[in-house]
């Protein structure tokens, strides 16, 4: 049946055409398209890869600024403690110093008040000594004199001493 | 690409039915046909005019699947096509296949037999020639590359030129196929070192493809339905196979391994046989499916005639646009088959592990 049989000429061109349209394709359209669709896989490839990348440093990057925070924070406050507590402390020292100034200053004053009064004391008593020699002296004297003027200037004298 | 093949589609439909249609018509311009055309339609037209109830399907049949010395489009539009004859005594020869056109069909000491297909023959019966003639199917084997040629190099400047560019248009449609060829067909069955062979399997699929579904046009040559089409596309592939193979492929025909000596007497012609079994199947199976699936339209337009009723021809037509459907698919699955087939006896035979597909 002709319909099975192979024609040798139709083999003939079909070897020749088919080889041909094999090498024509495989050099001017095969490689480059095969080139260009590999490139573009890598390069899609290359950029999804690059986007993890990022992603990932965006996410570092990002909890490195919040320790920054965190620490910028907690220098702030222990600066703010420290300051406070400077200040307390200089308050206090302050306080102190003073009280004690207050203390050393009553302390002067209570000592030249004793000291006065301790003069003062000294005085009296020598005075007093002085009057109960003059006393004593005039009371002599009229002693001598009257005794009855005698003892009326001692009454006398006892109360006005009396009074002082 | 869609709406492509529909419209393609639909344009082929409406010209299967009228290249059908044309013997009615060519009735009322008798005298113009029987001049251009051959002796075994000079026949059948004679019959149809006589009695219209002869009408040979298997003639008309056989007429359109085989191969031609001329294309006829249809019924009176005929393009010659050269025939080139080598003989040893006269050398080469080339002049027009019109020149047949006369009552003896001969010219020049040579005779257009027509039988099952057509046929050059010296009139002196001593001589011997071999026809190299520019057939309807090496002139459409010639278009179908030219297209070929034209498309994929069109697209391949997309890639020189824009390569850092989204694909557009036809260009996306065709990186389709190239992938799917390249990542579902021919990386997975080839194995690693797959980019050797990608040039040769992917024309393989273009070719087959585009030869298939030109043949579903009407009036065009049944390419891929001829034996010796296929035969050369599967000889091909018989040596790529051969010549790429390795020593475990050619150590495991001889001394299959795990298989005890006496049975070695059967198993080395199995395997021997096998070899040949695989081009022989691929060969086969698309000029059979092709082949099937133009009798199977032809066979329904004919019915037509036969029926001799325009009342039958809605119901035919319906059918073959639903066989149609079918063929476009078929051009499609055969390709991708051939090519994955090829695919596969090439990867059996490179693997570097000697467990062998034994693909039958």
């Amino acid at each position: 049946m002709s319909l099975l049989t192979p024609n040798p000429g139709l083999i003939f061109w079909m070897l020749v055409v088919f080889l041909l349209v094999v090498f024509i394709l495989a050099k001017f359209a095969w490689k480059p398209i095969i080139k260009g669709l590999k490139d573009r896989e890598n390069e899609i490839q290359g950029a999804l890869d690059l986007a993890e990348r990022t992603r990932a440093e965006m996410v570092q990057l990002k909890s490195d600024n919040e320790k920054l925070i965190a620490e910028a924070n907690a220098v702030r406050d222990q600066i703010l403690r420290d300051a406070k507590d400077a200040a307390d402390r200089t308050i206090a020292e302050s306080k102190d110093k003073a009280a004690v100034e207050a203390q050393k200053m009553i302390e002067g004053a209570r000592e030249s008040i004793r000291n006065e009064q301790q003069v003062a004391v000294a005085k009296i008593r020598k005075e007093v000594a002085t009057l109960s020699l003059e006393i004593a002296e005039k009371v002599l004297q009229r002693e001598l004199k009257d005794k009855e003027a005698q003892e009326k200037l001692i009454a006398e004298l006892a109360s006005s001493a009396r009074l002082n | 690409m869609y709406i492509h093949i529909r419209r393609f589609f639909t344009i082929a439909l409406v010209a299967t039915t009228c290249l059908f249609s044309a013997p009615t018509r060519a009735q009322h311009e008798g005298e113009k046909v029987t001049e251009s055309i051959n002796e075994q339609e000079h026949e059948i037209e004679h019959k149809l005019e006589e009695s219209e109830e002869k009408f040979n399907i298997g003639e008309m049949i056989m007429h359109h699947i085989a191969d031609s010395h001329e294309w006829e489009i249809t019924h009176g539009v005929v393009i010659p096509l050269p025939v080139i004859l080598y003989s040893a005594d006269r050398g080469i020869e080339v002049f027009s296949s019109s020149n047949f056109h006369n009552d003896h069909h001969e010219y020049n000491g040579y005779h257009l037999v027509h039988g099952d297909s057509e046929q050059i023959v010296p009139v002196d019966e001593s001589r011997k020639i071999y026809d190299f003639s520019i057939t309807k199917n090496v002139a459409s084997m010639l278009l179908s590359a030219v297209i070929l040629i034209l498309i994929f190099t069109s697209i391949a400047k997309f890639y020189k030129n824009n390569s850092r560019r989204a694909p557009r248009g036809f260009q996306s449609a065709m990186e389709v196929i190239i992938l799917f060829i390249r990542d579902e067909v021919v990386k997975p069955n080839v194995g690693p070192k797959y980019e050797k062979y990608l040039p040769y399997l992917l024309t393989l699929f273009f070719f087959i493809l585009i030869n298939n579904i030109m043949g579903l046009l009407p009036g065009s040559a049944n390419l891929t339905g001829n034996i010796a089409v296929t035969m050369t596309l599967a000889v091909l592939t018989f040596i790529v196979v051969h010549l790429n193979a390795n020593g475990n492929y050619y150590k495991h025909l001889v001394r299959p391994t795990g298989v005890p000596i006496p049975l070695l007497l059967i198993m080395i012609p199995v395997e021997i046989v096998g070899v040949f079994m695989k081009p022989f199947s691929l060969m086969v199976r698309l000029f059979a499916n092709i082949t099937a699936g133009h009798i199977i339209l032809l066979s329904l337009f004919g019915l037509i005639f036969i029926f001799q009723s325009f009342m039958i021809a809605p119901v035919i037509s319906l059918f073959a646009l639903f066989l149609n459907f079918i063929e476009i698919m078929v051009a499609f699955i055969q390709a991708f088959i051939f090519t994955l087939l090829s695919s596969m006896y090439i990867g059996s035979a490179i693997e570097e592990h000697s467990h062998a597909d034994h693909g039958h």
